[in-house]
């Protein structure tokens, strides 16, 4: 992103959602058919199982100019690999720390739990999202000038 | 009276050699002298006579659990992929270890690197290793062209260079806050156990960091990796970096770039240390391999702090205690998540 974009006061920030095909990006669909207005400014990548998310992921989003990361996937006990968001809560848990001990604000990288049948929470996730990566600004610190 | 180091060199030769002998082991995996002082390089003694080779003193820094798992796979019949595993008994595999690289050796075990049954452990229990840094920048990068080691000093020499230096100032930061110096699993021992040592401040240089905002740890981040010239030494002397393609050479899709652009370098790091997320033992490999001085050890001891605190483990203290990641609890702390903190305001 180039520094008028950034100086510019409309500025919609790019936020990339890993949602999980089983339930978040189900979740995300609800919303749509259900009409709830939510902001624009994400991007969904729709993937197996919040389990497949590695950090890889994460942090090559910010690379390429995300400002902000959404993962969310089926609420523990309700994976449908039966394990898999356990395994990737401890994971983000970890990893959500230490990216904030490097000096990345806290709000960049968020997880969520989402179920298919919460369209409305879906909404409410993608507007905190959202306002809090907004809050912060552009990404400026893991982003690659290509 | 020799030394503590001495004592143990020679025991540890005495055994190394009874065991190529009996032809319990087909080599030994110890240390030896290297061409230049301070500095000693892994060595595999593969004859009885070779043992008379190996030494044991306070340079030991690299981990020697990185070499056996090759080692080990280099006394099995060549094999592809998908072929069957080899019938009957392979060949053994001596090694020295103290308690950080005992305890990879165990991360090695549970990850499938290698079979307890083919390894012998002569465990050492560690008093620490000398930090080669520390030791330029007591005599102000003097030449050193000799080190003699006593007990609890250093005597340095060099062209009109002598000088005595205290043996713990000299330790490296990860041994000097080690909890767990003792071997956690061996066959044989040399000299005593000397228990969980009483560190109450073992996360300090963690936690002074993380008391600063979060603009200056990213301060301290992008200096401290910025003389970083990618050359991955600390990845190559790591015993828990043995994927046979890295991250880092990966193409499609390339997670990092190649060059020194400070983005690629600050993931570089970032994604290393993560990789050894509730694996990493603070052996202190990564920092002592380092050509630059940059103390990556501090991330991977974040991470180690984060996984005790939250999971209250610690990678590597027994085969049967799965590794923290590779493990779940139905009640796991989930503060961190969105939609868990939703709920805690509503109420």
């Amino acid at each position: 992103m180039n520094d008028k974009a950034k100086n510019q006061k409309d500025w919609e920030p790019k936020i990339i959602a890993f949602l999980c095909n089983w339930c978040s990006y189900a979740g995300a669909d609800l919303a749509g058919v259900s009409r709830y207005q939510y902001p624009p400014s994400l991007r969904i990548v729709r993937v197996p199982c919040s389990g497949r998310v590695s950090a890889n992921m994460i942090l090559d989003a910010l690379r390429s100019g995300a400002d902000g990361v959404l993962v969310s996937g089926c609420h523990p006990g309700d994976c449908h690999y039966i394990s898999g968001n356990y395994y990737a809560r401890r994971r983000f848990a970890v990893l959500k720390n230490f990216l904030e001990f490097i000096g990345i604000e806290p709000g960049r990288v968020n997880f969520s739990w989402i179920s298919a049948s919460e369209g409305e929470q879906f909404a409410e996730v993608a507007k905190e999202v959202t306002s809090r990566v907004k809050k912060l600004g552009p990404a400026r610190h893991l982003v690659k000038e290509f | 009276m020799p030394t503590k180091n001495e004592s143990i060199t020679q025991e540890l030769r005495q055994k190394a050699r009874h065991l190529l002998e009996s032809g319990q082991v087909a080599a030994f995996l110890g240390y030896t002298s290297g061409s230049v002082p301070m500095v000693m390089k892994p060595f595999v003694a593969r004859k009885p006579e070779d043992a008379e080779r190996l030494e044991w003193n306070s340079f030991c820094v690299l981990n020697l659990a990185n070499y056996l798992p090759p080692l080990l796979r280099s006394f099995e019949p060549p094999r592809r992929p998908n072929d069957p595993p080899p019938e009957g008994p392979l060949p053994k595999v001596g090694v020295a270890a103290t308690g950080c690289w005992s305890r990879n050796m165990v991360v090695q075990v549970q990850e499938n690197q290698m079979e307890r049954e083919r390894v012998v452990i002569i465990g050492i229990s560690s008093r620490g290793m000398v930090d080669r840094k520390k030791v330029l920048n007591a005599v102000n990068h003097a030449e050193i062209t000799s080190v003699k080691e006593e007990d609890n000093s250093l005597l340095v020499k060099g062209p009109g260079l002598e000088e005595e230096i205290n043996r713990w100032d000299v330790i490296r930061d990860n041994c000097q806050t080690c909890v767990h110096p003792d071997p956690v699993i061996f066959d044989e021992m040399i000299g005593q156990l000397q228990g969980d040592r009483d560190i109450q401040d073992r996360f300090r240089q963690v936690e002074e960091i993380e008391n600063l905002s979060a603009q200056d740890r990213w301060q301290w981040f992008t200096s401290e990796i910025d003389s970083c010239i990618r050359c991955y030494a600390c990845r190559n002397a790591c015993p828990l970096c043995y994927c046979p393609t890295c991250f880092v050479d990966d193409s499609r899709p390339q997670w990092v770039g190649k060059s020194r652009e400070p983005v690629d370098t600050a993931i570089f790091h970032i994604l290393r240390a993560y990789h050894c997320a509730g694996r990493c033992t603070d052996c202190g490999s990564c920092e002592s391999a380092c050509p630059m001085g940059i103390r990556m050890r501090i991330l991977t001891k974040k991470l180690q702090k984060d996984v005790l605190d939250l999971y209250g483990t610690e990678a590597g203290m027994s085969i049967q205690q799965p590794l923290p990641l590779s493990t779940y609890k139905m009640d796991d702390p989930q503060d961190f998540v969105l939609t868990e903190s939703f709920k805690g305001e509503k109420k």
